[in-house]
């Protein structure tokens, strides 16, 4: 519970707890993904099968096609966020493709911010967003429970005052 | 203001002083209407032109009656109800006619104080003054105070923001300055003539206005786009000429001091510990003299510039006294080999090091660019990894400072980077414990 991370080896060697998200931010993603899947093949269906003719409406298939593969890509995505709250600082690890992983210590935080939209609350999920100074510090986390979300907002704020640095 | 102290339970604050700005501050929007007449005449020249031949002399005469008596009251009104207070902790500016806005500017929280003064200002003898915190705008500055209130003014809030005690904050005058480094003109000119974009815009005012000529032979076609290209190139360089005239960095206990310019002078102090990256730049055509200029940033600054031109040695030199406890790094480690299928030619020019005090990354091949971030100023630290880079096991560090600047290594082989990472978290952690008071002359 000291330091974060053993001087010299570099990687923690008490590998720290990772938290990952809640299930249903991935089940809410899932859900638009179906929705605008099937808006556009509605599109994709109707507009070329009444202009040029029935067999074009076969492009429907299409939006299907690429939302099997979205609909992998979102689980990969989600299972690839997760975070983990060190002595000093928060770590957020994300992404497949283009990866990132951030380092916020908890003396820089300026503001910690929690939001929950309307279907964000229908089921149950909030976000909470670190700002610091630098505007480019990207230290969000979605998907969390919202008890989770107000735990980790009072425990970042006491942190962030016991080890207030400022600029 | 309410008498203070009248319920008991507030302790009693000494009286604050409201003041006013200089009484020749009215005038400096008295010119408005005329600026926005010659901006409609430029802009529509031929109507403009039939509107005021239709004008008899009275119209003219009594539209001026009333146009410049309007402004004047406005500037005056303006003017009346324009106050500023120092107290112990704040500086605070009350302004607005109609909506009133009062900014509290906390002392300890200034990242620089700027003083400047205008050709015309100098004329009239009054100076602009600005605090710099972060998220000031341009409504939070001082226009326009006498120069010597000005001096004494801001000698009064460094006294105040360094944590001398309020009674004594008025007598402490200004710190003794020591200059560290003066840019004679000579120089300034040469370096000037050895910047590409100089040639490079100045060619482009010969070449563009020829190559229209050839194709067009119009004469009204090629003196609308040489005249513009001439000013622009003229702009550029004798720009700079005139605002890097006379560059004088000094040091004080109040922390670092710039002077500059021709016409319009310039004056900046930016307490210890305010610096958040220093950046050497090398130009191609400088580096044969061994000449560097030096950029700084201070959150909420919008000077950048501490060097305009000077030899390497004596950059570094000042470089150690504004970031104390910093050398600049001589030994770069170079990017893995493998870096050139991500990044062609220009992968060379990727270097890092990172020393006890500082994380230095260089990048440029032609322009050289080594930025210089101390421990104790980094706000985040992230990596990233595209899939091309993943592909070549190779990854980019950002560093993200309290001057909304990121400092990026780019390239860096994955281990290496992920080490980085971690353990410029853990060295920023500690970098902190050691940085000086917000109140730079307090103890402890």
């Amino acid at each position: 519970m000291e330091t974060g991370s053993p001087a010299g080896t570099g990687v923690p060697a008490d590998q720290p707890a990772w938290r990952g998200l809640q299930p249903g931010l991935l089940r809410v993603r899932r859900l638009l993904l179906l929705v605008w899947t099937g808006v556009a093949a509605a599109a994709a269906g109707l507009l070329p099968g009444l202009l040029a003719g029935p067999p074009w409406a076969a492009c429907a298939l299409l939006p299907p096609a690429c939302a099997a593969w979205c609909w992998r890509l979102l689980g990969r995505n989600w299972r690839s966020w997760r975070y983990t709250e060190r002595a000093d600082d928060l770590l957020i690890s994300r992404g497949v493709l283009w990866r990132e992983e951030t380092v916020v210590p908890y003396g820089r935080m300026q503001l910690v911010e929690v939001t929950s939209g309307p279907l964000e609350r229908r089921f149950g999920l909030a976000t909470v967003q670190l700002h610091t100074a630098a505007a480019a510090t990207d230290a969000t986390i979605p998907g969390l429970d919202p008890a989770e979300a107000e735990r980790l907002r009072d425990r970042l704020t006491e942190l962030g005052e016991a080890r207030s640095a400022g600029l | 203001m309410t008498p203070p102290g009248r319920d008991g339970g507030i302790p009693e604050h000494p009286p604050v002083t409201e003041r006013r700005l200089h009484p020749v501050t009215p005038f400096r929007r008295a010119w408005a209407p005329l600026a926005v007449l010659a901006g409609w005449t430029v802009h529509d020249p031929n109507g403009a032109h039939e509107q005021l031949t239709r004008l008899t002399g009275t119209a003219l005469l009594l539209g001026l009656a009333v146009l410049v008596p309007a402004a004047g009251l406005y500037g005056f009104l303006s003017w009346w109800f324009t106050h500023y207070a120092v107290t112990d902790t704040e500086l605070r500016i009350r302004t607005g006619l109609l909506f009133r806005r009062t900014a509290h500017i906390r002392l300890e929280r200034i990242q620089a104080v700027d003083v400047s003064r205008p050709l015309l200002a100098r004329v009239a003898g009054v100076a602009k003054l600005r605090i710099d915190v972060v998220g000031t705008d341009d409504k939070d500055e001082l226009a326009f105070l006498g120069e010597r209130e000005a001096r004494a003014l801001r000698a009064e809030l460094l006294a105040r923001a360094a944590g001398f005690a309020p009674e004594t904050a008025h007598e402490v005058g200004e710190a003794p300055a020591r200059v560290l480094l003066h840019v004679p003109p000579r120089e300034l000119v040469r370096s000037l003539l050895l910047t590409g974009a100089t040639w490079g815009s100045l060619g482009t005012a010969l070449v563009v206005p020829a190559v229209l000529w050839l194709v067009t032979q119009n004469v009204w076609t090629v003196l609308a786009t040489a005249l513009p290209l001439f000013g622009a190139a003229g702009a550029r360089s004798g720009g700079r000429f005139v605002t890097e005239f006379d560059w004088t960095v000094g040091e004080s206990p109040d922390g670092l001091r710039i002077d500059h310019g021709l016409l319009d002078r310039a004056h900046e102090t930016v307490p210890p510990g305010r610096v958040q990256t220093v950046r050497i730049v090398e130009p191609l055509l400088w580096r044969g003299r061994g000449w560097v200029r030096v950029e700084l940033d201070v959150a909420g600054s919008d000077n950048s510039v501490l060097i305009p031109v000077a030899p390497r040695a004596v950059a570094e030199s000042v470089v150690a006294r504004v970031l104390p406890g910093v050398t600049v790094p001589r030994e770069l480690s170079r990017v893995p080999r493998r870096a050139r299928w991500c990044v062609p030619v220009w992968w060379r020019g990727q270097r890092l090091a990172v020393t006890g005090a500082v994380f230095a990354a260089r990048s440029g091949l032609l322009r050289r660019r080594l930025s210089l971030v101390p421990h104790a100023k980094v706000q985040s630290v992230r990596l990233t990894q595209g899939p091309w880079g993943r592909l070549w096991g190779l990854a980019d560090v950002h560093v993200d400072t309290g001057a909304d600047k990121t400092v990026t290594a780019r390239l860096r082989d994955v281990r290496e980077a992920a080490r980085f990472l971690h353990e410029q978290a853990e060295r920023s952690r500690t970098g902190r414990r050691t940085a000086g008071p917000d109140r730079w002359m307090a103890k402890g």
